[in-house]
């Protein structure tokens, strides 16, 4: 018992100070709250299980009065990068970037250079989707068997960061004389765990593809960049 | 009969430039519509990246993490493997013990090694999830609750039974049900 508690203090100790906010959200300073912040990836199968389903969600913790003036900035561009052959280094990119109120997608295309800086593959154009506005139903383009949707959706990412927030942070933050060594109990209401991220919406660029068009193996690793235009 | 010669002409030249639109305005194929081209030029340098959620988050330092995020994942574990190992040591110390591992059978080295790589694999043969019980790091669906799996990785031990106060968030659904089809993600709020 004692010894548990001491594990468990100079965890909460040791946590302290760095962890800020999950899961990427606001994940580093020189992007934080920025236009090209990258609040969480997604990748899974497909309602056609043939099919492989990549997102990014961009710009967290958006609450619904500014989610109408939420808007993907022209100058940055989402890079969804496949490696299908497991060295960690991008095989296909898919890119997508904002221009008056749609979002163009390039690719899957092989890129011109890997690594940190990137052009956009303009003869690898592939669609465009208008950017769905706040409180109409979600715009969906298709062709070549791919899906694209850009637009503000609920953020899907749950967590009670509260909670753990007052556990990382010596001392007794929520008043009840005791110091929070523990995450709450599931439940409804005061003294119950509760999701941070509830209420709040992200800008969310969705693809949907056949899984052949990204790799014939088992399995690709996928992650998504943000760049900015110089 | 001039003047409706160049009617006529003026006419048509506006047919053939609405019907030029009309036609563009298919969405289907992508061509750009606006009358001056799109600017899609110049080159986009890197600012933010991401792959298996909260890990800049949960291990790498403050005076890192801008730096993280402009590492290729291919150069990430040379600079950050032994500095998540660090990370992982101090929030559960009994991880300092090589023998220790998590419930995947990963002590620190060998757990950190696996994350310090920050890309998601997704499966293209099964069934994609985080963790769902049985798969493990197959890929990360919308309703997976990854963060109580990484507490649990971090904190619970080989069997999951360490730190219990510390293995599960207890929020374990998102606040919006999620569409089975396309685009899957909730409307906004």
């Amino acid at each position: 018992m004692k010894k548990s508690k001491i594990l468990i203090g100079a965890a909460v100790i040791a946590i302290a100070g760095f962890f800020t906010i999950a899961a990427d959200h606001i994940d580093a300073p020189a992007v934080a709250g920025g236009t090209s912040d990258i609040t969480d990836i997604y990748g899974f199968q497909g309602q056609d299980s043939d099919n492989i389903v990549f997102v990014a969600n961009v710009q967290g913790l958006i609450s619904p009065a500014n989610t109408a003036s939420a808007a993907f900035d022209e100058n940055v561009l989402f890079e969804f990068n496949i490696d299908n052959n497991g060295d960690a280094i991008e095989d296909l990119v898919i890119q997508a970037t904002a221009r008056n109120g749609k979002m163009y997608f390039f690719g899957p295309t092989a890129p011109t250079q890997t690594g940190l800086n990137s052009t956009i593959a303009t003869t690898a154009a592939t669609n465009s989707v208008d950017i769905t506005s706040y409180g109409s139903s979600a715009i969906v383009e298709s062709n070549n068997d791919m899906r694209f949707f850009a637009g503000p959706r609920d953020d899907p990412f749950f967590m009670d960061f509260v909670r753990y927030t007052q556990i990382v942070t010596p001392g007794d933050d929520d008043g009840d004389g005791m110091e929070e060594g523990a995450f709450l109990p599931e439940g409804t209401g005061d003294g119950f765990a509760s999701d941070t991220f509830a209420g709040t919406n992200v800008l969310s660029i969705v693809i949907e593809l056949p899984k052949s068009m990204v790799g014939s193996g088992d399995s690709v690793n996928f992650w998504v960049e943000s760049k900015r235009k110089q | 009969m001039k003047l409706n010669n160049i009617k006529l002409i003026a006419i048509a030249m506006l047919v053939s430039f609405t019907a030029y639109n009309c036609s563009n305005d298919d969405d289907n194929n992508f061509v750009p519509m606006q009358q001056t081209p799109l600017d899609f030029s110049g080159t986009y340098v890197q600012e933010d990246q991401m792959g298996r959620p909260a890990i800049n988050t949960v291990f790498v330092s403050p005076e890192d993490k801008n730096t993280f995020n402009v590492t290729v994942p291919s150069g990430q574990n040379a600079v950050f493997q032994s500095k998540f190992q660090d990370k992982l040591e101090a929030l559960n110390p009994a991880h300092t013990d090589p023998m220790y591992t998590n419930a995947l059978g990963f002590n620190a080295e060998q757990f950190t090694g696996a994350l310090a790589t920050d890309v998601l694999t997704v499966s293209l043969t099964g069934t994609t999830t985080f963790f769902d019980g049985t798969n493990v790091l197959t890929g990360r669906a919308l309703g997976d609750d990854v963060i109580s799996t990484e507490l649990l990785l971090i904190f619970g031990g080989p069997t999951g039974a360490d730190n219990p106060g510390l293995t599960n968030d207890n929020v374990s659904a998102n606040d919006k049900p999620f569409s089975a089809s396309f685009p899957y993600l909730a409307s906004p709020w």
